[in-house]
């Protein structure tokens, strides 16, 4: 139980990031690929925040009577992750809408045949 | 001054250079800086090279923090090598852009792409530079994000599904990554790479510290494109402009390449490789990637995407360098990085100077050019050879370096295995060549009687990789010299 319980979060990253992760590889249409991109990586910000607690610490903010805080330093780390990310998505999505000018179609089997047939 | 911040100018440079590059108006004056920009990194690279290759170690550290806890920059023999070569390559690159960007490219995009051309060389130069690991994902997602964009300005359509289909891949490895890096982090509570080193080797048993290794490698080597996860690689190098092709078949790869090194011998230690199925999985994988991939080559139709097959292939000998796992073995792969850099540069530039008269990469258009086009010719027969390790070529040398170290380890299969891939280069390489010289020029390619030879512009870098090619197969100072160097400093512990 306490297996269970005790590693809430982990339990939950390990969930998002196989959803997030079957779903770029099982899905067809590319703005989903992206969202499945998407949720694959937010399952490494919450690993990366689940890291930093430590136990009974407080909030990591300096002030009298305090002295365990949880460690700031994987929340810093992924600041940096979350704006790799976001720049990752306007990327894809601004190739996605690319690709829908020169295809006129987001499919990747669609796509995959016009570029067969020429 | 200078010298006091050398390893950081390397990166900051063309950092700044980027910003200021995109805002310039369209013309020559984006090119002539970024040229600039690049030549006098490729000197401060050469410059900190000199001053390691004594066997010193630069430690910098940013902003005056001391490490573990602030990012340093540690410049051994192995990444002075490796930021010389991207700037090096980055620096012969930028000057034969000039007529090929203007041709392929349309001109109110030219500031955006020398910028993004400057941030792609910021993010490989970074991943050379930086000893801190989690620094090294910022680059490593600088590089990437900025070649996903430079492959997207290709002239066919399928250059946008190509850079789609790297920026998905391209993001799964670099996540796996920094899950391999957290789960690091969770368990030492640091993120330097010295330190880490240190404090591994008690946590050896641990079941965490071999599920971040394994992240680790599966993220790297969907980066470096090692068989079977080198899918976006042919797409990639096919259909993006030929510039960034010649770029990123010279410097991203390689780059990636030195990460692998970099986590496996100095990180992890090979000790601990051993203990994992990891160091048979890369035998494994590499000699099925050389044959396999090399037979693919064999079988293209487009001169790009043969070379990229060809590429993916000569992958395989970089890592199998890692997978021996000895000192032999690093040094190998450390001078193929070289060498390969020098001819896949050389070989891109002259199949780049044939797309730049004709405006196709497709062999069949290709038939009887090389007497019209004779400079660009011999480089294709020079660089091939090189591809293919002739002595006398910078190729033979690596190759003999890797066959000494299978030798070494009574490895015959590996022996085999490098031969046999030898003789499947010589098939693909020769079709290229037959192409060019052996066919008469058929009805369709009429035209290509009025084909002339390519701008002096794109000759110079081309014969200067190819003049290197030569050169550092018969002096090996700088190559091997500097590898055996790396190597010692790469794994802690080897003394001669």
């Amino acid at each position: 139980m306490d297996m269970i319980l005790g590693h809430y979060n982990y339990w939950m990253v390990i969930i998002i990031m196989m959803a997030g992760f079957y779903t770029v590889i099982s899905r067809g249409n590319l703005v989903k690929k992206i969202v499945g991109l998407n949720i694959f990586q937010v399952s490494v910000f919450l690993l990366y925040i689940s890291i930093g607690n430590v136990k009974d610490g407080a909030t990591p903010i300096i002030e009298k009577g305090v002295d365990l805080y949880s460690n700031p330093l994987p929340h810093v780390l992924i600041l940096t992750a979350i704006v790799v990310g976001v720049a990752t998505t306007a990327l894809g999505l601004a190739l996605v809408v690319r690709i829908k000018e020169a295809y006129g179609t987001i499919e990747e089997d669609d796509i995959h045949n016009q570029d067969q047939s020429l | 001054m200078i010298e006091n911040h050398l390893s950081l100018l390397l990166v900051v440079l063309p950092l700044l250079a980027a910003p200021i590059v995109a805002v310039l108006p369209n013309g020559r004056l984006p090119w002539a800086v970024s040229t600039l920009v690049s030549w006098s990194v490729f000197y401060l690279a050469a410059w900190q090279l000199m001053n390691v290759n004594t066997g010193n170690v630069i430690s910098y550290e940013l902003g005056g923090w001391a490490p573990p806890w602030g990012i340093e920059y540690r410049i051994d023999a192995a990444n002075a090598l490796v930021a010389l070569i991207v700037s090096g390559i980055a620096a012969l690159t930028l000057p034969y852009a000039l007529k090929s960007v203007i041709k392929e490219i349309p001109q109110q995009q030219h500031a955006l792409f020398y910028a993004a051309f400057m941030l792609c060389l910021t993010g490989l130069l970074g991943i050379a530079q930086t000893g801190d690991i989690f620094n090294l994902f910022v680059f490593l997602e600088i590089s990437s994000l900025s070649s996903y964009a430079l492959i997207s300005l290709g002239k066919k359509r399928q250059a946008l599904t190509a850079a789609y289909q790297y920026l998905i891949m391209g993001t799964i490895g670099a996540t796996f990554f920094i899950i391999g890096v957290g789960l690091l982090y969770a368990m030492t509570g640091t993120l330097n790479m010295a330190d880490l080193a240190q404090r591994l080797p008690e946590l050896y048993e641990h079941r965490t510290i071999h599920t971040a290794f394994a992240f680790i490698m599966v993220g790297f080597a969907l980066k470096l494109a090692l068989f079977p996860l080198h899918v976006w690689l042919p797409n990639a190098y096919t259909y993006a402009p030929t510039v960034v092709t010649i770029f990123l078949a010279a410097t991203a790869t390689k780059v990636a390449v030195y990460v692998m090194l970099r986590m496996v011998f100095t990180v992890f230690s090979f000790t601990f490789i051993e203990s994992t199925p990891a160091d048979e999985l890369f035998l494994l994988l590499c000699v099925m990637g050389i044959l396999g991939m090399s037979f693919y080559a064999i079988y293209q139709k487009d001169s790009k995407r043969l070379l990229a097959y060809s590429s993916v292939a000569q992958i395989g000998y970089m890592m199998l360098g890692i997978g021996l796992g000895s000192v032999l073995g690093a040094t190998a792969t450390l001078v193929h990085l070289f060498n390969h850099a020098l001819m896949k540069g050389a070989l891109f530039m002259a199949i780049g100077a044939l797309v730049y008269r004709v405006g196709s990469s497709r062999l069949e258009h290709f038939s009887g050019l090389g007497k019209q086009m004779p400079w660009t010719f011999a480089a294709i027969v020079i660089g091939g050879l090189s591809l293919i390790g002739v002595p006398g070529t910078a190729g033979f040398i690596s190759k003999w370096y890797l066959v000494l170290a299978a030798i070494e380890q009574q490895n015959w299969l590996i022996v085999g295995v490098i031969l046999i891939g030898s003789l499947l280069a010589v098939i693909y390489v020769w079709k290229i060549v037959e192409v060019l010289y052996f066919k008469a020029t058929g009805e369709m390619e009429q035209h290509n009687t009025a084909v002339k030879e390519a701008p002096l512009m794109m000759l110079i870098p081309m014969w200067v990789l190819v003049l290197a090619n030569v050169y550092f197969g018969f002096n090996t100072e700088l190559t091997v010299g500097t590898a055996q160097q790396a190597v010692q400093l790469l794994i802690p512990g080897v003394n001669k």
